[in-house]
């Protein structure tokens, strides 16, 4: 059974007040008729007895407090799936906009989820090869890892995440199955149209799934995007036992949008007027990520954001930082020395990096190389300072050095091609042969022993070729 | 006694009203709705009843009913804590696991303890004797680390007039049957509830001074901590303090762990639960998950449950105090309970203070900080609890108001560095930023259990660091190589502190724990090295050709290089350092 409710009694912005409304749940689906011809979905995001509030997917535009029929689905958001979305393009609300029908679904989904318990969570170990020295080396991605891109306007974060798209998961000839799940929110079509372009020259479309909420889409059907495709992700992943790799393109335009109808809604603003439950919002989404014990497949997230004027103190950046595993930060300096990626290594991180490498996993030294790379990467920042105080010249030999390595470091560890996909021991030879640029006394992160296998070895093959 | 009711009248997200005044009570725990999500009433008014809900409040409806239980939000008490993990409000995560899947449904209801596992009880009262609360009354081995002393609740007190045989019992079955002074009978259990939000009397504070030995050298050395303390590690992310957190964990010598996951990752807590599963204690041979209880309410659970679990984590931490152990607690993040604070007062329409964080924030913080302590129980034992917090200031940024507040209230501060984890020099402790208020009261036993100049090697130790700092003031300026030979001795001295010393590496057998005399061996002899130096620097000899000598790189890896069951090499290296000295003296007299 279900009751209409003819008329409103207030237009807000995204959001809407209906009165005498009797039995309505929290957080319920509605259906809106305008003028019995448009159709609009709408969420109900705060009840009282006989009143509600609620926030319309599509924009209040062409509603009138006359005009607008109002039916109670009865329950909350879902959307229904079966591995037919494999290869389709949805809207922002799971809706097909391919135009190839609607899709046969084998179960209905309440998109909000349910938290994973922390007693069946698998702690996340295989490491995933991407073939970028930097991520590899540096802040490897673990499957069922969230990690995020930290970016800027007018970097090339979209061609990263392409790339590791490309070269992470279909690259190699693995039996195991592989899925991409896309959500776009409030991005440019130029970006939705490149991810989709390079899906289809890599031949990866049809294990795409891709949600698009464009930036002249209506904003509060962006607050509800992740959350469609994420449960789109767990569906693959935990039901159908596959390996699917979500990106989250631009988790600031989902942030700006939550400000958006917080403040319609007339709530009380904490950080940058950003609601108080910014926070767990983001939360929801991220946890999202990870591996049930017990079952083959994994969700990996791989949420981009474009970090407001670089500020990486912004409420976004930070509260995102709090949550992930780590970060992949991208700074406009390199970039502007054209080196790509762009990659800034020194705050990336890698959290679950520790347990998903050494020997057994990638190679024994790779820690204490990763370790010693940092170390003296984050020297060469003073040495710079200096130099540019004293002028280069008149840097202590030792200085001299650090400086070479660490334009070394930028030029040809840091730099690879867009189409390159360098094999994890290059990467670490690599790595080991700018150290040599150094003397073995000023790399102390290194344990003795590694130091004496790797650093000698290395320094026999490069001097003589160096004069 | 008659059940409150009352029907939901409005909802907004983890917040719920009822209309009218109904008669709930302050703090009261409720049931809400008809799945019974557990929900605290946090306001009442003439006409409106405040009620915040535990759990996701998705399909509610205007109209459920509301049921109140009459007693405040309470945790239970009794062996099977330990070994266990929690959500924020006591909810045994195995055994949701159990009866729901990976994922954790609304209303899910589980006992805390489990009801049917039988314990092997000693009772340790006889009839007739005179009880009152805090007094033991019977004894049980709850894992091969920790025996759970039962005790008689506080505000309890009477005559002994029955008692159970030593055997099996299940923590619901009677132990002891007692007659209170008004003539009621009573009978006790190895059960008991007790009220998360107020602290469990005691009989007497006591001076802190006794260290929490971690292990760890940038703590016990420089920046020690006493049971019984508080301290908070603030960091931004990326900078470390969950791992310091871990760390601390594994090795303090704390008899129990508290380890709280508040508002933190999924991910992280499946690790402390496996590794601690696997991890041995290197003092008491047991598994460390045998004296270790987890609370875990990650980030995505509801944020209701995130402002209880910091509570529940304390509550359970007082109530092994009673039994007489020294108690830690690992609260990971109080940043995340704050903002878990700010969200409520925000869905309350409350008025914001600083950064949109309620005007309670500060007594809330005190409140909770203050329920630390060295302690004389009710039952004459003596216990401790220690909380360490850590505190995730937005920005990574100091000034803020959780971390200035936080400061207010501890005192130890190990302030974790951005620069210093770009550097990857873990812990990321900043030595200059970091103090901790207890270093006076613990130098007695400093004294007497290690050796008598162990805090005067530390001070020097801090000395050198900060002429380093300041030095490197004038290097940034002009380089190093003008320095004089004295100061650009203090400075190769400060690496050594800085890399063979200060850092310490969690991945490294040898180095992740370091005992109380390996910490001062290593003091002493880089401090042996310095003393040395500078007597080759009087006689003008040259710093580069100090340099020259590999000794600086030795002292390094003394970290690695000299297991800790093998403090006898120390003397070896003085060794080297003597000859090394005479040798440049032969040399270049």
């Amino acid at each position: 059974m279900s009751i209409e409710y003819l008329g409103l009694s207030e237009i807000n912005g995204p959001l809407i007040a209906l009165e005498g409304v009797s039995d309505a749940s929290y957080e319920e689906i509605v259906e809106f008729t305008i003028d019995q011809k448009t159709k609009k979905l709408g969420r109900i995001v705060e009840v009282y007895d006989g009143k509600a509030v609620i926030e319309v997917f599509g924009g209040t535009d062409e509603m009138s407090l006359k005009n607008t029929h109002t039916k109670l689905t009865g329950h909350p958001m879902e959307i229904g799936l079966s591995t037919e979305v494999l290869g389709r393009t949805f809207n922002g609300l799971g809706q097909p906009i391919d135009g190839l029908g609607n899709i046969v679904p084998e179960v209905k989904l309440n998109v909000n989820g349910q938290p994973l318990n922390p007693v069946s969570r698998e702690y996340p170990r295989n490491y995933i090869n991407t073939g970028i020295s930097a991520i590899d080396c540096l802040t490897t991605l673990i499957r069922g890892q969230k990690l995020p891109i930290f970016s800027g306007n007018g970097l090339p974060h979209d061609q990263l995440a392409a790339q590791i798209v490309r070269q992470a998961s279909l690259g190699e000839g693995s039996t195991e199955e592989f899925g991409i799940v896309f959500a776009a929110m409030g991005v440019k079509h130029d970006v939705a149209e490149y991810f989709r372009h390079t899906f289809e020259e890599s031949g990866a479309s049809s294990h795409v799934t891709m949600f698009l909420n464009l930036a002249n889409d209506p904003v509060v059907e962006r607050l509800i995007t992740p959350k469609v495709a994420l449960t789109c992700a767990e569906y693959l992943a935990f039901e159908k036992g596959m390996h699917i790799l979500v990106i989250l393109t631009d988790m600031t335009s989902f942030a700006e949008a939550m400000r958006e109808v917080s403040s319609s809604k007339g709530e009380i603003p904490s950080r940058k007027g950003y609601p108080g439950y910014l926070y767990s919002e983001f939360a929801t989404l991220y946890e999202r990520a990870g591996i049930v014990a017990g079952k083959p497949g994994s969700v990996t997230q791989i949420p981009i954001l474009t970090m407001p004027n670089d500020d990486i103190t912004h409420p976004i950046p930070d509260l995102t930082g709090y949550i992930t595993e780590g970060q992949i930060v991208l700074e406009r300096s390199l970039h502007q020395k054209t080196i790509y990626p762009p990659i800034n290594v020194l705050p990336s991180l890698s959290r679950l990096m520790k347990d998903g490498i050494g020997a057994g996993y990638t190679r024994e030294d790779h820690q204490d190389l990763a370790n010693q790379l940092f170390s003296s990467y984050a020297h060469v920042g003073d040495a710079r300072a200096l130099a540019s105080v004293i002028g280069e010249d008149e840097l202590s030999p030792i200085d001299k050095k650090y400086l070479k390595f660490g334009s070394a470091f930028e030029e040809q560890f840091v730099s690879q091609g867009k189409n390159e996909n360098r094999p994890i021991t290059d990467t670490l030879e690599k790595g080991w042969k700018l150290l040599s640029i150094l003397p073995k006394e000023e790399l102390d992160r290194v344990d003795t022993k590694i130091l004496n296998k790797y650093y000698i070895k290395l320094e026999e093959e490069t001097t003589p070729s160096e004069e | 006694m008659e059940q409150t009711m009352g029907n939901i009248y409005g909802i907004n997200g983890p917040v719920i009203y009822l209309r009218g005044n109904l008669g709930f009570k302050m703090a009261e725990m409720v049931y809400v709705g008809t799945e019974h999500l557990v929900g605290e009433v946090i306001g009442l008014t003439k006409d409106k009843t405040t009620i915040q809900v535990y759990e996701e409040t998705t399909g509610l409806k205007p109209g459920e009913e509301v049921i109140g239980t009459g007693a405040c939000l309470s945790v239970t008490l009794g062996p099977g804590i330990l070994s266990n993990i929690y959500d924020g409000i006591e909810r045994p995560l195995k055994e949701i696991q159990k009866s729901s899947g990976a994922f954790i449904p609304r209303g899910s209801s589980a006992s805390s303890l489990d009801t049917d596992k039988l314990w092997d009880v000693h009772v340790t009262v006889n009839i007739g004797d005179t009880v009152s609360g805090g007094t033991i009354i019977a004894e049980v081995p709850e894992t091969t680390a920790i025996v759970h002393k039962s005790m008689i609740p506080p505000n309890v007190s009477g005559t002994v007039i029955s008692v159970a045989k030593d055997g099996k019992y299940t923590v619901l079955e009677p132990i002891v049957t007692i007659q209170c002074p008004d003539g009621e009978e009573m009978v006790i259990t190895l059960l008991q509830k007790w009220p998360i939000r107020v602290p469990r009397p005691t009989a007497k504070r006591f001076p802190l001074d006794k260290p929490l030995l971690t292990g760890q050298r940038i703590f016990d050395s420089l920046f020690p901590i006493a049971k019984g303390g508080t301290a908070a590690i603030p960091g931004g992310f990326g900078t470390g303090k969950t791992m310091t957190q871990h760390q601390l964990a594994k090795w303090s010598d704390a008899d129990i762990i508290v380890y709280i996951g508040c508002g933190e990752r999924g991910n992280e807590m499946t690790n402390v639960l496996e590794e601690f599963s696997e991890l041995v204690d290197p003092k008491s041979g047991n598994l460390l998950l045998t004296r270790t209880v987890l609370i875990a309410n990650t980030s995505n659970m509801p944020v209701a449950a995130r402002e209880a679990s910091i509570y529940t984590g304390i509550t359970l931490a007082e109530y092994y105090r009673d039994m007489g152990y020294h108690v830690a607690i690992m609260a990971d993040s109080t940043s995340r309970w704050a903002e878990a604070l700010r969200e409520l007062s925000g869905r309350l329409e409350e008025m914001p203070a600083e950064e949109g964080f309620p005007a309670y924030l500060a007594s809330r913080l005190s409140a909770f900080y203050e329920r630390a302590g060295y302690m004389r129980n009710l039952n004459e034992t003596e216990g401790s609890v220690t909380i360490i917090g850590a505190v995730s200031p937005q920005g990574g940024d100091f000034s803020e108001p959780v971390t200035q507040n936080t400061k207010r209230f501890v005192r130890c501060f190990f302030a974790l560095d951005k620069s210093l984890a770009y550097a990857r020099h873990f812990p990321a402790i900043h030595w200059l930023n970091s103090y901790s208020e207890y270093v006076t009261d613990l130098t007695p036993w400093f004294s007497s259990n290690v050796n008598d100049n162990f805090i005067s090697y530390r001070n020097q130790l801090l000395s050198l660091l900060s002429q380093e700092n300041s030095l490197n003031e004038i290097v940034k300026l002009i380089g190093s190589d003008v320095l004089p030979d004295d100061q650009k001795l203090v400075l190769e001295i400060s690496r050594i502190i800085r890399l063979g010393f200060l850092q310490q590496n969690a991945f490294h057998k040898e180095d992740t724990y370091v005992p109380m005399d390996k910490q001062y061996k290593m003091m002493e002899i880089i401090l042996y090295l310095y003393d040395k130096c500078k007597k080759l620097v009087a006689l003008n000899m040259p710093m580069t050709l100090i340099r020259e000598n590999n000794i600086f790189e030795k002292l390094v890896s003394i970290k690695y290089d000299v297991a800790n069951d093998e403090l006898e090499k120390f003397d070896e290296y003085k060794q080297m350092i003597d000859d090394f000295y005479d040798r440049l003296i032969a040399t270049n007299a």
